[in-house]
């Protein structure tokens, strides 16, 4: 049975902030340091936005565009390192407000930023199996960087919604692997407000191992070598990670151009795969091959074959906003107001 | 304890669920059970209706003294919009900038947080106004 994308939507929040703006505020050079991340700007949510209003958003795109009715969905995993929640699903009240629930199950999933990925494979594994016809995973975060850590110029906000099932798929989903191991370069533990990470570790043995691996992995498995791949889309906690990745494993340029979002609205975590890989299907075509990879760190990577399908053509794109229409769609604020929206402002006690 | 007074309307806050009668098809939002037009008649008679989510500013007001709630989001814009079903709703408009909202803009409900009980509490998500 062919199992893939049925349909798929996504969301960026419309604020943003220049590396300029935030460096200004810490006493450093905030133009050399985007440059350094190869980040021009990144996504801030608004002060009412978090993982579950951009969840649902962009899950009411994906069912604005195809035909299915979301009472047919299975399950509804949520994949984020940001729920609103520490107990208590962001996916039920997603699987709520898409009119998908009550007779269906439903999950939050973590894995830093491959929590989005690790739900599609689930649900990919449900649809394969017959459990479910239709299941619905999400990748989104609004990420946190303590202030004046390098993180604070990267971390940024935006999610993707993928309806997966088996008929009238857009993209099938040719096959997918992993690669997993016990690498601390970031976490967070329970309670703490920001996230610690292992400076330039998260580097070579972390970001660069997992994904060269499970990439290598996944061309040995399907035979197939960077040049039968169209579009590819990496991870992407900066700009220049998923440029130099790239170029190691042996893709060109123009084939992580569309994908590559971070330049421009910043690593948006478990969304940023997700996101890329929406920005690929805006302009795929059918018999487009795409190539893509995410990563999680603590740590683990997840390798995704997928080939465009004539259906792709009676999507309704149009129906939800494409990702140039989101990128675009942007208000740059200095950084008294990110910092008001972010909560970084101690307040007194506000009393009713 | 609100949880449960603001859980009951979750189907209306998250996806417009309203009531229409059955005997003079009008549209009603929030639900009602009973037709304030048909009175009697109308009982047993009130369906579930879903709004589209689309509809035009009526008219609206700039907030500048904002409940505890709201301060973070002052200088903000409360609307009536008239929805393309007829009812008329109230709700803010967001993502658009004060001087651009206008009597006659077309919107469109997004799901936003409303409020929340606190750091330790429940948070309540409901329908917002944004630009078609």
């Amino acid at each position: 049975m062919d199992v893939g994308i049925v349909s798929y939507g996504a969301y960026i929040p419309r604020y943003r902030i220049v590396p300029q703006e935030i460096g200004k505020v810490w006493g450093t050079d905030g133009e050399s340091m985007g440059r350094g991340l190869y980040i021009l700007s990144k996504s801030v949510p608004g002060p009412d936005e978090d993982v579950i209003t951009i969840s649902v958003e962009a899950a009411r795109g994906s069912l604005r565009r195809c035909n299915v009715d979301p009472k047919q969905i299975g399950a509804i995993y949520v994949g984020s390192e940001s729920h609103p929640y520490a107990v208590k699903p962001t996916s039920s009240i997603v699987a709520e407000a898409i009119e998908a629930s009550p007779n269906m199950t439903a999950a939050d999933f973590e894995f830093a930023c491959k929590a989005g990925t690790a739900a599609i494979q689930c649900c990919l594994g449900l649809v394969g199996s017959g459990m479910i016809k239709y299941g619905m995973a999400i990748g989104a975060d609004t990420s946190q960087g303590a202030p004046g850590d390098a993180l604070e110029y990267s971390a940024s906000a935006g999610g993707a919604a993928f309806l997966l099932g088996s008929e009238d798929i857009i993209a099938k989903i040719n096959r997918t692997v992993s690669y997993t191991t016990d690498t601390p370069d970031f976490w967070r533990r329970e309670g703490q407000d920001y996230p610690s990470h292992g400076g330039r570790f998260t580097g070579e043995p972390a970001y660069f191992k997992h994904i060269t691996a499970a990439a290598k992995r996944l061309l040995d498995v399907m035979e197939t070598s960077p040049s039968d791949y169209d579009h590819a889309v990496f991870h992407q906690p900066n700009g220049k990670f998923p440029v130099r990745v790239s170029k190691q494993l042996g893709f060109n340029e123009q084939q992580i151009e569309t994908g590559l979002l971070t330049p421009s609205i910043g690593n948006t975590y478990s969304g940023a795969v997700p996101l890329g890989l929406a920005s690929i299907l805006d302009v795929a075509e059918p018999g487009d091959r795409i190539f893509a990879v995410a990563y999680g760190s603590g740590a683990g990577s997840d390798a995704f074959d997928i080939t465009v399908t004539d259906a792709i053509k009676d999507l309704r794109l149009e129906a939800a906003p494409t990702i140039k229409e989101l990128v675009e769609r942007k208000k740059f604020i200095d950084y008294a107001t990110y910092a008001k929206y972010m909560n970084k402002i101690k307040l007194k006690e506000a009393v009713e | 304890m609100a949880v449960a007074r603001f859980w009951r309307e979750n189907a209306s806050r998250y996806n417009l669920i309203g009531t229409k009668c059955g005997v003079c098809e009008r549209v009603y939002f929030p639900p009602r059970s009973v037709c304030p037009t048909c009175h009697r008649a109308s009982i047993g008679k009130m369906e579930p209706f879903k709004l589209k989510g689309e509809g035009e500013v009526l008219t609206f007001s700039i907030v500048h003294e904002a409940p505890s709630q709201m301060e973070m989001q002052k200088p903000y814009v409360i609307a009536i919009v008239e929805m393309d079903e007829g009812v008329r709703i109230t709700g803010q408009i967001i993502d658009a900038e004060l001087d651009d909202v206008a009597i006659g803009m077309k919107v469109r409900t997004t799901l936003r947080k409303v409020s929340d009980e606190g750091d330790a509490g429940v948070i309540h998500y409901g329908y917002k106004f944004m630009p078609l």
